[in-house]
Parts: C-alpha cells; structure tokens; sequence
C-alpha cells in the first residue's frame, strides 16, 4: 500500500524524523487557511502517487495565503499522469542549502534491508545509480542486528555528505531505519533529504510502501487505504476482498491465481485485445469470491466482453461455475462471457454451465481459444 | 531420482488439525508420502485419519524421524511456526501459509541454517515429485512421473504448464513452486542448482514473473553454470508499472523487474523463452 505524500510526512513526524509543518487541503479556502496558520511563504503540493509532480506544475510557491489560494486553485482538479489531484499539501517553503538522498527498502535478492544514502538528491535515483554508482552509498542490514549508529556513521562518510550535516543525517538514517521496521514498510524514501541554510536537516519529500500482509498490526495504516484508493472498482473490489487492479483496456479478466491471472492479460494482449483489468480471485476460489469478483468487474462499463480463465487444484470448477450461475441470475448481465475451466471437478462445472448459464457464456477448451474468441466478441461489441 | 521430496521424505504437518491442514495432510498421505506426524499445541494424543498428533515439532521430530516440515498455520502465528519447524532441525520446510508480512520473513531467512536447511516459500504450493511423494496443496493429478523439472513462482500457472505438458506426454521429475512473494526461503538459483545435479533431470522449465531480479540473476546462473538445459516463461507483460498483480512480489519498481527485461535477460544467455504456456510446452516437446 502507497501513501501519498502528507500520509508519509505525518508518518515521519510521528516517528521523530524532522519534516516542515504543514497541512492538507482539499479546497482553495481551505488551502488559504492553511497558509495563514503558516508562518512566511509556503510551498503548494499536488497529492498524487505519480512521479514528476514538479515538472508537471504539481508543486508551486505562494509568497503569501491569497497566492496560495490561488495556486491551489489551479492545481486542485489537475490531471497528472491520469491522476486527478483532489488534495493538496501546504507546508513551510523551505531555503534549501543541499539536497540529498536517503532510503531503506527491502532488497529481495540479498533478503536483507537496504539503505542508500547519496550526496546527490533531488533527482532520478536510478539515473544516479546507473550513470556514478560511486555517489550512492549501500548498506545492507542483518535484520536480527539492526542498523547501528556506526553503520549510519559509515553511510554518511561513505556518500560525502557535507561536515555540517552529518550529525543530522545520521539521526535521520537511525530512525527512518527504526521506522522501516516499526512499520513494516518495504519502502521509505526521503527524496530530496535537505540541508536548509539554517543547517537543519529534514525530509522534503516522503514516499512510503507498507507491506500489505502486515496491515493487521497497523490498523492506524490500513485506515488510510480508503483514501488512497480512489477508482471505485478498486474500492469495490477492497471492500469484498477480491484483488483487483484496474487496466484501460475492455476485456474483463476473472482467474484464480495471480500467476494465471498476468498470463491470461498477455494471452489477451497477444490475441489483439486489450484487458479492462487484472482480477485473482484467489488459489482456493469458492462460490462467494467468484460471486463477489463477477460484481465488482460487471459494475465497471469500459467491460465489453468477460473472460473467465481458471485451473481448479484446491479451487472445483463446480464451485466457480455455481459462483458464475448465481451472480449472473442477480444481476442479470447481456455481456459476453468466455469461460474456460479446467482441473479439479471441470465435468461438473461445465455441467452445471450448460444446464443453468444464460446463453451469453460461452465455454473454450484452451487458455488460448478462450483468449482468441473474448478478443473478437469484445470487438463486436465495441462495433455495434 | 529427483529433488527435494521423494520416498525417504518423512513429513510433519504443523496446523494439522485446521480444516485445510487436515485436508491436505490426508491428501499427501492418500498420494503415498510418509506423511509421520501433525502438530497442534495442546492437542498431542489425538490423530488426523491415523496420522499422530503431537504437541511440538520438536516432540514430533524425536519421536517419528520427521525430516520434513509442512507449516499449515495462519499468517499471524506462522512466523512462530516457521521458528520452531527452524529450532526442530528438519532438513526441508515448505510453507504454504500465504500473507506473513515480509520483515518476519526477512528474520526467519536469517535464522534458517542455510546449507543443513532448506525452505521452499511462504506463499507456495509446494513440492511433488511425481509417482514418489508430493509435500503441498498441489492437485496431484496433474503429475506424472518424468524427466522435466519445473520450478514456479505461481501455483496455478505451474498447473497449467504441468497439463500442457501431460498432454503432450511429457511427465516431471519433480516440480517445485518456490512462492510469490517477495522474500522467499528458496530462490530460482537455488533450485536450478538442485536439477542440475540430479541425474534424472533432462531438462528445467522456469516459470516466472515480474517484480524482483531472480530471473535475470538465474539467467547468469543458466549460462555459467548448467549443462542441463531450460525453458523459460515469464508472465505479467500487460502489468503497468508500479502496480502490484496480487502476488506481493509481482510488483514493478522501477526499470528492473518487467517482464520484457526478464525475456531479454534470459533470451541474451540462450534460454528460450515461451510467449504463452502451451508454446513453452511445445519447445520442451521440441527439446526432449
């Protein structure tokens, strides 16, 4: 789960990491008001999970609160990268001395933390790391052992961060280290991390992923998944419990198994469609999930045609053939419907299908068949 | 022979009194693995369709040889799990419980005792070796005894390739599935490294997807290191950056991890790659 920017800031603050004071605002007033309760000029921030807010004109300076008033105004209903901007964050303008970089994330290979820190911040990263590996300084952690203050101390000498700000940065490695862990994030990026001409150091920038599985022992976090998930398929499909994630696409995709799920968008994709989303409804699939996935993806009307790709092992066609049978009885949909059902108990589930489906499914035999005839009945549709 | 499971596996299934613990411990035992022991603190005495039930792995370990470990327990207590399956000794653990946060799974790798230990997941279906033992929840009928070996991040996908071989005649050696998320007890390399030892083993099918740097790294390891050859495929081309595709290790960060690099790494060290499971099937038919 991403957070948007304010969401990670607070996160910081409440873990001792310094950010500027600031706000969030939905409305241009609000934002005014914000500003007033700011002392000096402040900086107006698009709340979007995209990168390149800046260069967008996402991010703009307001001398005073009518100037940011105004400025909200005009980046509040913004469209960056296919995100409309509904919030923005008003903090303190800080006057930047330096910008560094610091982050801890999971490293999957070396199945450790990894912390980076770089003399070098406020622009693309991986440019840095591709083009002067020299500049990023890399730490991996045992994480029975922890980041130790040496380990911060090596970090900072090993990037060049300058003298004056040094003591800083190591605190700000310590404890973003320490909120990595208290979090269970796998990402907490500070981007630019900055020197102010005052000499203080503090997170400019906050991008936070928290681990999903983990979100039972942070209740505080998940809350905050209502308001990061805006499409209201994804919401949905968050309040069933079905994974799901919105493509652009028309063809509808229902699987079980995520691995299957990606292999049916490119079998899709490579037999000329375009897939409308990607939906697991999971390894052990039973009648209600495929019920609750067959809601989610009908209530969505970019869906032209419905592929419906499962290989039963602990999930029985029949159970997903009766799942189809009774969410389609409900909600009544015209739509054409591809089924292809194969494994554990798919005689029966095809039984079922021809005595009970409306005749708007169809069965195929293969993943690719299937692929093929969703493809050319979504293209009838868009046709007609 | 084959990898990992076979006749000499002696297995311990903790959460075997949970309604999916006693499911499948049944079904491992119906298949013909020695299926020795069960655990459920508290319930020591009792049996699961014959098979004893004991209070602590350890107890389990001492008392039936168990040199295998099946952890069946919920993703709030399976980190402890895992722990004590760890303490216990046995030489393979495979967990299939899916959901335990990452940073468990970041100390309990830590803990393992890497060369004496191996385990295969979180988040995976297990392991078979056709026609000897199979240790998971993996329909077994679609098995059958042969001379592939495959190893998966995905379950279902392993099923499907496993049919499309099957109906082409086409049986395993063994089949691993190694698990979706991001921090695994067994890597791609790891297992490779198993198949190219084992005699029996003609050829690999690798089945993987976006997100991490696994399959490129096994890339390297294919080229330098395998005389027996492999055959790839990789899903989540039409995935857009940045979102997560279910599995918590089938996410994009960055320019790593896509699907179409994964390709070229492993096309460029002269791994064929299928574009979809029934073409992968048929270059192995091609290759065997």
């Amino acid at each position: 789960m991403d957070l948007f920017e304010y969401q990670g800031k607070q996160l910081f603050a409440a873990h001792g990491i310094p950010v500027p004071s600031g706000e969030v605002a939905e409305t241009p007033a609000a934002a005014k008001g914000a500003a007033e309760g700011i002392d000096g000029p402040v900086v107006v921030k698009a709340q979007v999970q995209v990168g390149g807010r800046g260069k967008a004109g996402g991010i703009k300076l307001a001398a005073n609160p009518e100037e940011a008033h105004d400025r909200a105004s005009e980046i509040l209903g913004m469209d960056i990268k296919g995100h409309t901007v509904n919030t923005v964050w008003i903090e303190s303008a800080s006057e930047i001395e330096k910008e560094y970089y610091a982050s801890v994330t999971l490293d999957r290979g070396e199945k450790k933390p990894l912390v980076m820190l770089s003399a070098v911040g406020g622009v693309d990263i991986e440019e840095v790391a591709a083009s002067q590996p020299e500049k990023l300084a890399r730490l991996h952690v045992d994480p029975l052992v922890g980041l130790q203050p040496h380990d911060a101390r090596w970090l900072t000498f090993t990037a060049g961060i300058d003298p004056e700000a040094m003591k800083g940065v190591v605190a700000i490695l310590e404890k973003l280290y320490a909120a990595f862990v208290a979090t269970d994030a796998s990402l907490l990026e500070i981007n630019p991390l900055i020197l102010t001409k005052g000499g203080d150091v503090i997170a400019l920038d906050a991008k936070v992923t928290i681990d999903n599985n983990a979100l039972y022992r942070h209740p505080d976090i998940a809350e905050l998944q209502h308001s990061v998930t805006t499409d209201p398929q994804e919401r949905m499909a968050h309040e069933k419990g079905v994974t799901y994630v919105k493509l652009d696409g028309d063809v509808g995709i229902l699987g079980n198994g995520a691995g299957l799920v990606m292999s049916t968008l490119d079998v899709v994709a490579l037999a000329g469609g375009r897939p409308a989303n990607f939906l697991d409804a999971g390894g052990g699939s039973k009648a209600e999930e495929v019920e609750a996935a067959l809601d989610v993806l009908l209530s969505d009307p970019k869906v032209n045609a419905l592929l419906v790709n499962i290989f039963g092992g602990i999930t029985r066609c029949d159970e997903v053939a009766q799942g189809m049978i009774t969410a389609l009885d409900r909600i009544g949909a015209t739509l054409p419907i591809v089924v292809r059902l194969d494994g554990t108990n798919q005689a029966e589930g095809l039984e079922l299908l021809s005595q009970k489906a409306p005749s708007n499914v169809v069965v195929e035999q293969t993943m690719l068949s299937a692929a093929e005839r969703v493809v050319g009945l979504a293209k009838e549709v868009q046709s007609a | 022979m084959s990898i990992l499971v076979d006749e000499s596996t002696r297995l311990v299934v903790q959460g075997i009194t949970g309604r999916e613990g006693a499911f499948h411990a049944t079904r491992n035992k119906a298949y013909g693995t020695q299926v020795v022991a069960g655990v459920t603190p508290g319930k020591a005495g009792q049996d699961v369709e014959g098979i004893p039930v004991f209070n602590t792995v350890r107890d389990a370990v001492e008392q039936t040889d168990a040199n295998t470990a099946m952890v069946f327990v919920p993703p709030r207590f399976a980190t402890d799990a895992l722990y004590e399956a760890i303490d216990s000794g046995v030489e393979l653990i495979a967990c299939i419980t899916e959901g335990i946060p990452a940073h468990d799974m970041l100390r309990v790798y830590t803990h393992l005792k890497r060369g004496q230990q191996v385990l295969v997941g979180p988040n995976c279906p297990g392991v078979i070796s056709p026609g000897k033992a199979t240790v998971g929840i993996m329909p077994t009928e679609v098995f059958t005894p042969g001379r592939v070996g495959l190893v998966s991040r995905s379950g279902t996908l392993t099923y499907q390739i496993s049919k499309e071989l099957a109906d082409m005649g086409i049986g395993q050696s063994t089949v691993v599935g190694i698990g979706g998320d991001p921090i695994v007890g067994s890597s791609f390399i790891d297992v490779l490294e198993r198949f190219e030892a084992d005699p029996e083993t003609d050829l690999v099918v690798m089945v993987g997807e976006i997100g991490g740097a696994e399959e490129e790294k096994a890339a390297d390891f294919i080229a330098a290191n395998m005389s027996t050859p492999v055959v790839a495929y990789i899903a989540g081309f039409e995935a857009p950056p940045g979102k997560q595709m279910g599995h918590a290790g089938a996410i994009i960060t960055g320019s790593s991890g896509t699907a179409q690099g994964k390709k070229e790494a492993l096309e460029a060290r002269g791994v064929k790659v299928g574009t979809n499971p029934t073409e992968v099937a048929e270059i192995v038919r091609g290759m065997v």
